[in-house]
């Protein structure tokens, strides 16, 4: 089985090659990356200090929006879905996908979406400007023409995942090699089983939601409309159900690599391995009945009301247990602190810090004055930004020796992960402090009462900005020129990854291994 | 600029300065605006006491576990020659793990609970005031007075432009401001015209999103006469970032007087719809009807932002009959951004606006509308 990749260009058109296909993602999700880091660099830059510098309000929107959607649906999802394609059939012993052919399709329709996405921005009347969770009815009978092809450029991104996930939960089920039950499998293949029926459960409900307003808006429907009979709150009510369990999908699957990453630094086994598996599959469960935590303040009879309180209030278990999971691993091992490593470690406590404001935003009255200000900015940018992002850099540190088949330069992703870190942490965290002193979020000017804090954020977002700069040079760097790397890559790591060459074979496992 | 840069660079040098006295750092708190604030109603006070406490939870939770976590990374290193052990579970404490962090959400679940109930008693109040919202601003209405206007933000352009220095209400300043009385029990109903706003003064710990086709219910009860700010909190288009809420409380006696006034207010405008204006009167008038209530989407300009919002600087409806001029203005464009403004402005101003329209930026069509045909049309006749 001498046969390697086609040549030229075609051999990434016509490739059903799982390792190839999920290259593609993490390129194009590195580009959807910086598209939407420039977006909230425009943002930054106007916020910079009070007053109208850059940009007018109606291309601030733009900004908002954009930078949402494009992060959301553009830079964490497809990442995600790149590692699973790489690493997934690698840690069950598969030779590849179990459907190569479509696999190949749902990644090839991410490009149109996304340019027809970004290609709004050139329409007359601009991009999208109703926040990435387009509230109706600013999104159907208020919004520019442009939101036409928003809607398409959703229903498309919803088509990939939805066939991302079909085929992650085909290969998980049917392609493991003898002898890797289901308690045996990585948890980052784990987390990617669970995430996969949370894809399939609610990206439906997101096209349902974009659908009606299509209707909404082009056949006179109103479903969201007032004046028709229709309700603006059906629309927020089907798309937090939507929503809430989007978040977990774009953090289960970083739970998982830190999983991986944290045990082989500590050189010592994940704790609590199945207590993990629990945890996130009632993770997973709970997600579909919280989505009313995010419309506290739309009027909803106090029982509803406290319902969403506390059943919002019960994920801190589930997510504690794997914090408590992390820490103890780490507890009496034997650490060293490569960068994956050091992003892991990051994860966990910024994870933790965003978890917390999590925790004071789903106290329903505390929420009356947290709710769409920029302490809920700050919440969600600390579980994302460090959370997903953080495990993607790190499982990018942690695998791209495997991928390439050479090592990284250890010192430059060191410095890497200190102006992320440093950088991140200046961004973000006085937002929590002009969130509580009342600066509402999306507005594109501010009372001087808030100024020194946002030209604090400001300057933090264009160091991370720039340090990711340093990410790309280091990842091109050791693709061209980085020095080879051994089939372990680290000491001992555990998995089936680490147990063929470096860099992995074009075809692996095409003859199942043997699992104890 | 540069004196805010020379304050940031003094704050990260001071904290060692500050940890000297425990007021000075109360002060710098202050100063910076880092927690939320206590506000000026029993309610605000009870979810700032909630927010503390949920607060230092978090705070003693991670100081324990972010503790063994940098113990463990500082002890158990290879660097220091760490051996690894090899546990890898523990039922008991993964137990333990999971019923502890439940006990503590119970206690916090508690007084959550009963702050919400008392949230969201909106019964036997003094005072009902109907509050909507309009992109871009606040209408008040008293039922049960006959009294009703609206309250837009009254920065001046100059200032979000930078062409003026900004003073210390910058975007959270009005020109009329919603009025109430203390020691009183009043209830907010909150609506919207078009999309949806959410109507929230930090000080009263009020936060309730204004839907079209919904009224939701709000209370508050203020002490201590004063002036209370608050912004809307749900983005609602353009201009989302410039429409303030400003709260005057004052004591029953001058709310009573306030009242009266604005009810007299109310019978001499009326007259007025009688008067004949003359042209320039009118064009004065519509100037400044322009500026306030039109400017913000077909721009002071009268050229609109293009694909948004129509211009209306040689514009078929400005240079077309007048009849239509006053019907669009009168009652709006159903399925568009343009409202009806027939409820919104008195007979007075659509005539003057109207008229402005057609004779401004070169429209120069030389007609002019008259209150009591706006009126007529009002009427349906």
């Amino acid at each position: 089985m001498a046969h390697g990749p086609a040549k030229g260009l075609t051999r990434w058109l016509y490739t059903t090659n799982h390792k190839d296909i999920g290259s593609m993602y993490l390129w194009f999700s590195f580009a959807m990356f910086l598209l939407g880091g420039v977006f909230a660099l425009v943002i930054r830059a106007e916020l910079f200090e009070p007053g109208l510098q850059i940009v007018e309000p109606e291309f601030f929107n733009q900004m908002t929006t954009m930078h949402g959607l494009v992060m959301v649906f553009g830079a964490v999802m497809p990442a995600f879905v790149g590692l699973a394609n790489w690493m997934i059939p690698m840690m069950v012993g598969a030779p590849d996908m179990a459907l190569p052919r479509m696999n190949n399709w749902s990644f090839w329709i991410l490009p149109f979406a996304f340019s027809m996405l970004a290609s709004t921005l050139f329409m007359e009347g601009g991009a999208p400007n109703f926040g990435w969770t387009f509230y109706a009815p600013l999104s159907t009978t208020y919004a520019p023409p442009s939101v036409t092809f928003f809607i398409f450029a959703v229903h498309i991104m919803g088509a990939s995942s939805i066939m991302g996930s079909i085929n992650i939960i085909a290969t998980i089920l049917n392609m493991r090699a003898p002898g890797m039950t289901l308690m045996k499998m990585p948890l980052f293949v784990w987390t990617w089983l669970i995430t996969a029926y949370l894809l399939i459960a609610v990206m439906p409900v997101l096209a349902g939601v974009v659908t009606m307003m299509l209707m909404d808006i082009h056949f006179g429907t109103s479903f969201f409309d007032a004046a028709g009979g229709g309700d603006p709150v059906l629309f927020q009510h089907v798309f937090w159900f939507f929503g809430h369990p989007e978040v977990y999908i774009m953090i289960l699957p970083a739970f998982g690599v830190v999983s991986q990453i944290i045990p082989t630094f500590a050189r010592k086994p994940l704790f609590g391995y199945a207590s993990m598996v629990y945890a996130t599959s009632s993770i997973a469960f709970l997600s579909f009945i919280v989505w009313a935590h995010h419309m506290f303040t739309v009027g909803i009879p106090v029982a509803g009301e406290l319902f969403f309180m506390y059943a919002t209030m019960l994920i801190a278990v589930p997510t504690g247990v794997k914090v408590f999971n992390w820490v103890t691993t780490m507890f009496k091992g034997s650490m060293t602190f490569e960068t994956p490593m050091l992003f892991s470690i990051a994860f966990v406590i910024l994870f933790s810090i965003g978890g917390f404001s999590g925790l004071m935003l789903a106290i329903a009255p505390a929420d009356f004055q947290y709710h769409d200000t920029y302490f809920v900015v700050a919440h969600f940018h600390y579980v994302l930004v460090p959370g997903a992002i953080f495990s993607i850099i790190a499982a990018t540190y942690y695998w791209l020796p495997k991928w390439c088949g050479r090592m990284y330069n250890e010192t430059m992703g060191k410095v890497h992960f200190w102006l992320a870190f440093i950088g991140l942490n200046i961004t973000f965290f006085p937002m929590h402090f002009v969130g509580l002193a009342g600066m509402p979020r999306r507005i594109p000017d501010y009372n001087i009462q808030f100024a020194d804090f946002n030209m604090i954020a400001s300057v933090g977002a264009f160091l991370f900005g720039a340090a990711q700069i340093l990410f790309l040079w280091n990842v091109i760097a050791t693709i061209r020129s980085g020095k080879p790397a051994t089939a372990e890559v680290w000491e001992n790591p555990e998995g089936l990854e680490w147990t063929v060459d470096s860099p992995a074979p074009y075809h692996t496992f095409s003859v199942p291994p043997e699992v104890k | 600029m540069l004196k805010r840069a020379q304050r940031l660079f003094a704050w990260l040098l001071g904290p060692a300065v500050l940890m000297m006295s425990h007021q000075s750092l109360a002060d710098e708190v202050e100063h910076w605006g880092v927690n939320m604030t206590q506000g000026v109603t029993q309610m605000s006070q009870e979810i700032y006491g909630l927010h503390m406490n949920i607060f230092w939870w978090c705070v003693g939770i991670g100081v324990v576990v972010f503790g063994i976590m940098f113990y463990t990374m500082i002890v158990h290193r290879k660097a220091n020659g760490a051996k690894a052990s090899n546990f890898h579970e523990s039922t008991k404490l993964e137990i333990i793990w999971t019923v502890a962090p439940f006990l503590i959400l119970i206690i916090m679940a508690v007084p959550a609970t009963k702050t919400l109930v008392k949230i969201y008693d909106t019964s036997e109040a003094d005072l009902d005031i109907l509050i909507t919202g309009y992109q871009w601003k606040w209408k008040y209405d008293y039922i049960a007075e006959d009294v009703a206007f609206f309250s837009s933000l009254s920065t001046p352009a100059d200032q979000i432009y930078n062409r003026a220095p900004k003073g210390p209400n910058y975007l959270l300043e009005v020109d009329e401001p919603l009025v109430i009385p203390t020691k009183k029990k009043v209830r907010f109903l909150i609506t919207a015209n078009d999309v949806i706003h959410a109507w929230w003064v930090p000080d009263f710990a009020v936060k309730k999103d204004a839907i079209p086709g919904f009224v939701n219910e709000s209370w508050t009860y203020v002490e201590e006469p004063g002036i209370y700010r608050g912004q809307c909190a749900e983005l609602c288009g353009k201009d989302h970032g410039f429409m303030p809420i400003v709260v005057k409380a004052v004591p029953e006696a001058e709310y009573l007087e306030w009242i009266s006034a604005k009810q007299a207010d109310a019978v001499a405008l009326k007259a007025l719809t009688e008067k004949t204006f003359t042209f320039d009167e009118l064009y004065t008038k519509g100037e400044e009807v322009y500026a306030k209530n039109c400017a913000a989407c077909h721009m002071a300009n009268g050229e609109g932002v293009p694909g948004v919002f129509p211009g209306l600087k040689g514009s078929a409806v400005a240079l077309g009959p007048i009849n239509t001029h006053n019907d669009v203005v009168v009652n709006g464009v159903p399925g568009t951004a343009m409202q009806a403004f027939g409820g919104q402005l008195s007979e007075v101003d659509v005539a003057a606006v109207v008229t402005y329209e057609r004779n401004a930026w070169g429209n120069n069509m030389g007609d002019h509308v008259q209150p009591i045909d706006v009126l007529k049309l009002k009427q349906g006749k």
